[in-house]
């Protein structure tokens, strides 16, 4: 055991040698304020809007100094993955996915924030309440969402259009086919969807389809269920769709080849995460105004949008909790989302966290295009059974478990094995099912 | 018995003076000796000892002495022999390729003609290129089914549109390889063929020997060693490639090689266990691999003029 501690304290110093470095500059500065707090965050436009305003909360808590690590996305969860793993505490805030903060929450890694929120200024329940459910284990919340997002279906209005097709404004997956089938030309896809293997892109659309055509990744007692009728029916669709009326190299292409697809109007349709209509929208995309956005597709369920959310947290290692807290309270507030629009412009306040952000006049006008179908699949998703039938864990396009990353990127590659017509869904699923099977044993 | 006797003699005979200089030279050499060893000999024993462990950064909680369990995996999970084998035939594939092309473009330049140095720098040019910036170049503008050079040529000559990294996975990774080693082929094989004596090549051409015989029989056998030479060079940085697979394949049809596999358990899998096992093995393997290969490089220089 005393070995075992020391392994684990010398892979601490290996591993989290970059942090102390931070640290060390950390400390120099500390001399001069009271406090200061170190906020690990991804290089998303709203989190460096975040950095950009933070003179604003030191201006009105005088006595903290904010400090920001902005990093890549897989960077950032790397890093914060190891200090929390390792209990480092370079961080004081950290920006963590809906994927985490169940897992991290139940181990009791991140201070539980239930009490601070209460504060009737703070207004908790305004949050968003399919996001909120993400983000609570046992009736205790763990963190706060900064911005969060669903998946719809964009489409391109004039390609439609032209084929005098009006699409429904809550279409079902043959529906989706079969437009797809008929605006295709051999120089526009019909569709774009995901397929680079990858737990996070090829799995987040797939995992929707999978769950509303009545399949799970385990059901209630860890049983995996890759290679189910549902599972295996689901991804034959997936690839069938692909095949007939979808991009030519699907492998290549996640969030940003389509979003690059769509704006060249190279693709007419694409199933994917809602804050796309804002990138469609903006003022320099050749679709603006000519695109329209409904519910993703669904077959048996009545809903399959996914829903994530970039979220901040309290490390439960730091040794600035209040003034963390008090942060995270701020970078969350009614009154950031103000600041924000009038500061920054309304089209920049973050989407999919507060219910009473939709109700802002200017914000409405900003977003008209995508605000309302956001706010409506928001608020109807269920991240507790988003299936057909009812599931272990929280949350939608995921499997909150550690095992996920890998075992959704493995399953992942033998779909793309699959997609290229190298194995049959069915030998990919069943190899698929062997891997699924193995996590799944750990939590039985 | 005998030789102890003439070591003590031996040390018996240097002067005080001496005796003194060489320790001065050997605690001279001592920092540099013991930052080597430290810098290179501490990583490899730490990664042998976390690969004795269970620890997976998902479950920092539960981290225990595993023994050989996670040797057991790597060899049981079925992913090492596939991915040597894809290492294996990405590699070959690529020096070979790009060994025969750098041969081509070598003849090529090795001439006098006018805007000779520009062509050169031009020829070297992918080499110089970082992979990953490469890779991403190659991605888009060359692969692309919309907007790639290849793609668009299909389409020029009323060709089918093809699906690179989705169809021939294998195939887009060698290619992005061969184009950046072939310069670096290129300029060990071009170095050979300039120093091939003039004489000698006269002296072919005066006894009626046309191009291609003089090539087969006299430039071919004097150019043998640098081939050897930029074989083994080749070979040895690409077997660590990685940039065009995690750009562009993911490891799908084939082209898992062993640095790719080793980052997804690493950085994927978050098994620190696991994955120092895996590059436990694989520097086992590449020490096997290594001796046989630096075996024949010390051949090549000592036995290079007898040849």
């Amino acid at each position: 055991m005393l070995f075992s501690k020391k392994v684990n304290a010398a892979g601490a110093i290996v591993a989290t040698s970059a942090l102390v470095l931070g640290a060390v500059g950390l400390g120099t500065t500390a001399a001069n304020a009271a406090t200061t707090i170190t906020v690990a965050t991804v290089n998303n436009g709203n989190m460096k809007d975040m950095e950009s305003l933070k003179g604003e909360f030191e201006k009105a808590n005088p006595g903290i100094t904010v400090k920001f690590q902005v990093l890549e996305e897989g960077d950032l969860r790397a890093k914060v993955t190891t200090d929390i793993a390792t209990g480092g505490g370079a961080y004081d805030v950290i920006t963590i996915g809906a994927y985490e903060v169940p897992m991290w929450g139940a181990d009791k890694k991140l201070v539980d924030l239930t009490a601070d929120l209460a504060d009737p200024a703070y207004d908790v329940k305004d949050i968003l309440p399919p996001v909120r459910a993400a983000l609570s284990v046992k009736g205790k919340q763990y963190a706060v969402p900064f911005y969060g997002e669903s998946s719809i279906l964009m489409y391109n209005k004039d390609i439609l259009k032209a084929k005098g097709i009006t699409m429904p404004n809550k279409p079902t997956w043959q529906q989706v086919a079969d437009i797809a089938k008929k605006v295709k030309t051999s120089k526009t896809a019909g569709i774009c969807m995901r397929g680079k293997p990858g737990w996070g892109d090829l799995f987040a659309p797939l995992t929707t389809v999978v769950q509303t055509f009545g399949g799970s990744w385990y059901d209630m007692k860890w049983n995996a269920q890759v290679n189910a009728k549902p599972f295996v029916e689901a991804v034959t669709f997936y690839k069938n769709l692909l095949d007939t009326a979808g991009e030519k190299d699907p492998v290549s292409y996640s969030f940003n080849e389509c979003l690059t697809s769509l704006k060249e109007k190279k693709s007419a349709m694409w199933v994917d995460a809602s804050v796309a209509a804002s990138m469609l929208e903006a003022k320099d995309s050749p679709v603006a105004g000519h695109m329209g956005y409904v519910h993703a597709p669904v077959y048996k369920t009545k809903e399959s949008g996914w829903l994530w959310s970039w979220n901040l947290a309290v490390p439960a290692s730091t040794k600035q909790k209040d003034a963390a807290v008090k942060f995270v309270k701020w970078a969350t507030s009614k009154e950031y989302h103000q600041l924000v629009g009038k500061t920054l412009g309304w089209a920049s306040v973050p989407p999919g966290a507060r219910t009473s952000t939709y109700s802002i006049p200017e914000y409405k006008k900003a977003a008209s295009a995508f605000a309302k179908i956001t706010l409506e699949v928001m608020s109807s998703v269920n991240p507790k059974q988003p299936g057909l039938n009812p599931q272990p864990w929280t949350g939608i396009q995921f499997v909150a478990i550690p095992e996920f990353q890998d075992v959704g990127n493995k399953v992942a590659q033998l779909v793309a094995d699959a997609l290229a017509g190298r194995k049959t869904v069915k030998a990919a699923l069943d190899a698929g099912q062997k891997i699924a099977q193995a996590a799944g044993n750990k939590h039985k | 018995m005998s030789t102890a006797i003439t070591k003590v003699g031996k040390a018996a005979k240097l002067s005080p003076d001496a005796k003194r200089k060489a320790w001065v030279a050997r605690s001279l050499i001592l920092p540099a000796l013991i930052f080597g060893i430290v810098l290179t000999q501490i990583p490899f024993l730490t990664t042998i000892g976390y690969s004795l462990f269970t620890w997976n950064l998902m479950y920092p909680d539960d981290i225990h002495f595993a023994g050989i369990d996670n040797f057991v995996n790597v060899f049981t999970m079925g992913e090492l022999v596939p991915s040597i084998f894809a290492t294996v035939l990405i590699t070959t594939a690529a020096v070979v390729l790009s060994l025969l092309l750098g041969l081509f473009f070598a003849i090529l330049l090795d001439r006098k003609f006018f805007g000779q140095g520009i062509a050169r720098t031009l020829m070297i040019t992918p080499f110089l290129v970082m992979p990953a910036a490469a890779s991403l170049i190659w991605k888009y503008s060359m692969f692309d089914t919309n907007i790639g050079i290849l793609n668009w040529l299909n389409s020029v000559f009323g060709l089918p549109v093809i699906s690179w990294s989705t169809d021939l996975p294998l195939l887009t990774v060698i290619i992005v390889l061969t184009w950046q080693y072939t310069p670096f082929m290129m300029l060990i094989l071009l170095a050979g063929l300039q120093s091939q004596s003039r004489e000698v090549l006269e002296a072919a051409s005066v006894d009626g020997s046309g191009i291609f015989r003089t090539f087969q029989w006299i430039t071919l056998p004097h150019l043998r060693q640098y081939i050897e030479i930029a074989t083994l060079l080749g070979t040895i940085m690409l077997l660590q490639v990685f940039d065009p697979i995690a750009i562009m394949t993911k490891g799908t049809g084939d082209t898992k090689t062993l640095a790719y596999l080793l980052y997804e358990r690493a950085f994927i899998g978050l098994d620190v266990g696991e994955a120092a096992a895996y590059g436990v093995v694989t520097v086992i393997l590449t020490m096997i691999t290594a001796t046989i290969a630096l075996r024949t490089v010390f051949k090549v220089f000592m036995a290079g003029g007898a040849r």
